[in-house]
């Protein structure tokens, strides 16, 4: 597994767990016998020692690498894992269809929902066919489009993401990319549903948010939620492409960054080594957190459930007033 | 060898002979007319010969329209606590400072509450100066004191934007803050209390994304920049040269995204008259 530039420590454990991959590999093919059996139970758990150690030191540049790996589970995949009955449904009615962006009714244990979210493709022909998973504004419109079909039908919404942002392109620009964006933010906040946001992967700045405001906002432990990348940070900001692995640590643009200022719910952890490592597993982990705040969110009243999604977001931001009273973001 | 030799005199100084035009003249960025500056300040800052809009400060703007030049301000002590520590080539906490004492606020909006023809309205002006007019905890912030303040008071509010986007140095709670604006907007629409968008060059990114592009009307000075990504991004991802004119404000009204482009000297006649219409 390739985790961008190698440090020096964690490069020399994970030429270890390489080693320990090819070796249990080796044993396992032999006949079993009782020895075998020993040999490949000591090296399996010296291999989760080590993976863990690897695992719990990466920077925030080797975690953006692992939500952007190829092997990552897309948002087609948690569908497909996660909910019954999927029936995709396509089409903005105003201008196209968008592949960047899919949806469609579903059943979530039992309960019809719209489930909808980004999503990126494996191969070059797919990847071109979803754009690299960057919605045009009738990807956007089209979310909407479902959201208010959720409204009018009392059915929750499930939103997943993972977007390397909204596409900047001329056809984009001229069909208002930023209209459709902000038209989402409104009306998702006043949406009479709940709204259960997670973000898988990438979380590419507005557009992530244009489909991200939800009652409960969660994130994988190694999905990445920030104001810009972190390659076009470095390029304004240090005016060097090659300073985004130190734009990345500035950014704090990690799961658990975020969940420490209050900005996402809940961390879904994910299996040992990523969630491409086992597409059910990772899946699994969602289903759960996604099922019990489905039974928290349904419990609360709508007027409830729209005031206090209003002062989630109210209240995040840290400032200072001059006579010295603070406000933070988190509550806590 | 020479057998004479002429003396050379020394070149004598004859004093400062150039006038001093610096700060008097100014030559405009777009029909490179040089134009006095005491012309174009009267002109409003839009260059009388090719009605280029110079930017102007969020200071000079609220004057600009409120009746007399008068207002009041409000949440002027807010600024930012740089809950990221954040460092690029410089640390975020010494660019405040520095921005602070070049534009004389502690972040790039000014809230204020005053009079147009008479009636009372609710302006928030983005300052371009302070760090690209950037949105941060700050600015989301006073921008939705001000939208409390209208649903309390039915106050109309008039969003004059100019700024890059969301601030980079805030990270993800900059992000957040076009979902608290726009969260707030929505009980403002809810309310029917009226909200007008005036975007001036530039008017881009998180700001364009969320609030600028959400009013009853969204209206333009001419040949502002305003578009959702910035022109180099667009031009890196598509490998094309942009044509002219694109994302400017008369390409925005041409895609029905504007209601309309107002001259900045008709600025206060369009607004009194939408306000007219509010029944104010």
């Amino acid at each position: 597994m390739r985790l961008g530039p190698v440090t020096d420590d964690t490069g020399i454990q994970r030429e270890e767990v390489n080693l320990l991959e090819k070796q249990i590999e080796e044993i396992s093919r032999l006949i079993p016998n009782a020895h075998t059996a020993m040999d490949l139970e000591r090296l399996r758990k010296r291999l989760e020692k080590l993976r863990k150690e690897v695992f719990s030191k990466l920077t925030p540049w080797q975690r953006i690498q692992l939500s952007r790996h190829p092997q990552r589970p897309y948002v087609q995949d948690f569908i497909d894992l996660i909910f019954q009955n999927y029936v995709e449904l396509h089409g903005d009615r105003r201008f196209k269809d968008d592949p960047a962006m899919i949806g469609g009714m579903a059943t979530f244990h039992g309960e019809p929902c719209i489930v909808l979210g980004t999503q990126k493709g494996r191969d070059t022909k797919q990847k071109l066919h979803r754009n690299f998973g960057m919605p045009q504004p009738e990807g956007y419109r089209k979310a909407m489009r479902l959201m208010k079909l959720a409204e009018k039908f009392s059915r929750p919404v499930f939103t997943f993401i993972d977007t390397a942002g909204a596409y900047p392109g001329i056809g984009a620009e001229e069909r208002g990319q930023a209209e459709a964006i902000a038209y989402n933010l409104r009306e998702m906040a006043r949406l009479t549903v709940p709204i259960i946001a997670t973000i898988t992967g990438e979380g590419g700045s507005g557009g992530a948010l244009g489909i991200g405001v939800g009652d409960r906002v969660f994130m994988l432990e190694y999905a990445y939620y920030s104001v810009i990348s972190p390659e076009g940070c470095a390029a304004i900001l240090w005016k060097d492409q090659e300073k985004a692995e130190e734009a990345a640590n500035a950014l704090k643009i990690t799961s658990q960054d975020l969940k420490a200022i209050g900005l996402v719910d809940d961390v879904i952890p994910e299996p040992e080594g990523g969630a491409h490592t086992d597409h059910k597993l990772a899946a699994t982990l969602v289903d759960q957190r996604l099922q019990r705040a489905l039974a928290e969110l349904k419990a609360i009243p709508v007027q409830k459930l729209l005031e206090s999604r209003y002062s989630r977001f109210r209240l995040m931001g840290c400032i200072a007033e001059s006579n010295g009273t603070f406000q933070t973001g988190s509550e806590a | 060898m020479t057998w004479f030799k002429k003396e050379k005199t020394p070149i004598i100084q004859l004093g400062d002979r150039t006038v001093r035009t610096e700060g008097l003249w100014i030559k405009c960025e777009r029909c490179k007319q040089i134009i006095w500056k005491k012309d174009l300040e009267s002109n409003l800052n839009v260059c009388p010969a090719c009605n280029f809009h110079f930017k102007i400060s969020a200071k000079e703007r609220l004057e600009q329209l409120f009746d007399r030049g008068e207002f009041r301000e409000y949440d002027k002590g807010l600024h930012s606590t740089d809950p990221l520590h954040f460092v690029d080539k410089k640390p975020y906490k010494g660019r405040l400072k520095e921005m602070h004492s070049t534009t004389g606020l502690w972040d790039a909006i000014i809230s204020a509450e005053g009079k147009i023809s008479g009636k009372p309205a609710s302006i928030c002006a983005m300052e371009v100066a302070f760090i690209s007019g950037s949105m941060g905890s700050v600015v989301g912030e006073k921008i939705t004191r001000a939208i409390e303040r209208c649903l309390k008071n039915k106050f109309p509010l008039i969003i004059i934007s100019c700024s890059g986007g969301a601030r980079m140095q805030e990270g993800t709670l900059s992000l957040m803050q076009m979902a608290k604006i726009t969260g707030a907007l929505a009980r403002l629409d809810e309310a029917r209390v009226p909200y007008i968008s005036v975007m001036t060059d530039p008017t881009t990114g998180g700001v364009t994304a969320s609030f600028a592009m959400l009013g009853d009307l969204n209206m333009a000075e001419p040949g502002a920049l305003i578009g959702f990504a910035g022109p180099r991004v667009i031009e890196q991802t598509i490998r094309q040269k942009l044509p002219s004119g694109f994302q400017r404000s008369e390409f925005l009204l041409e895609h029905g995204m504007l209601d309309a482009i107002v001259h900045r000297r008709e600025m206060r006649d369009y607004l009194t008259k939408a306000l007219d219409f509010f029944g104010y």
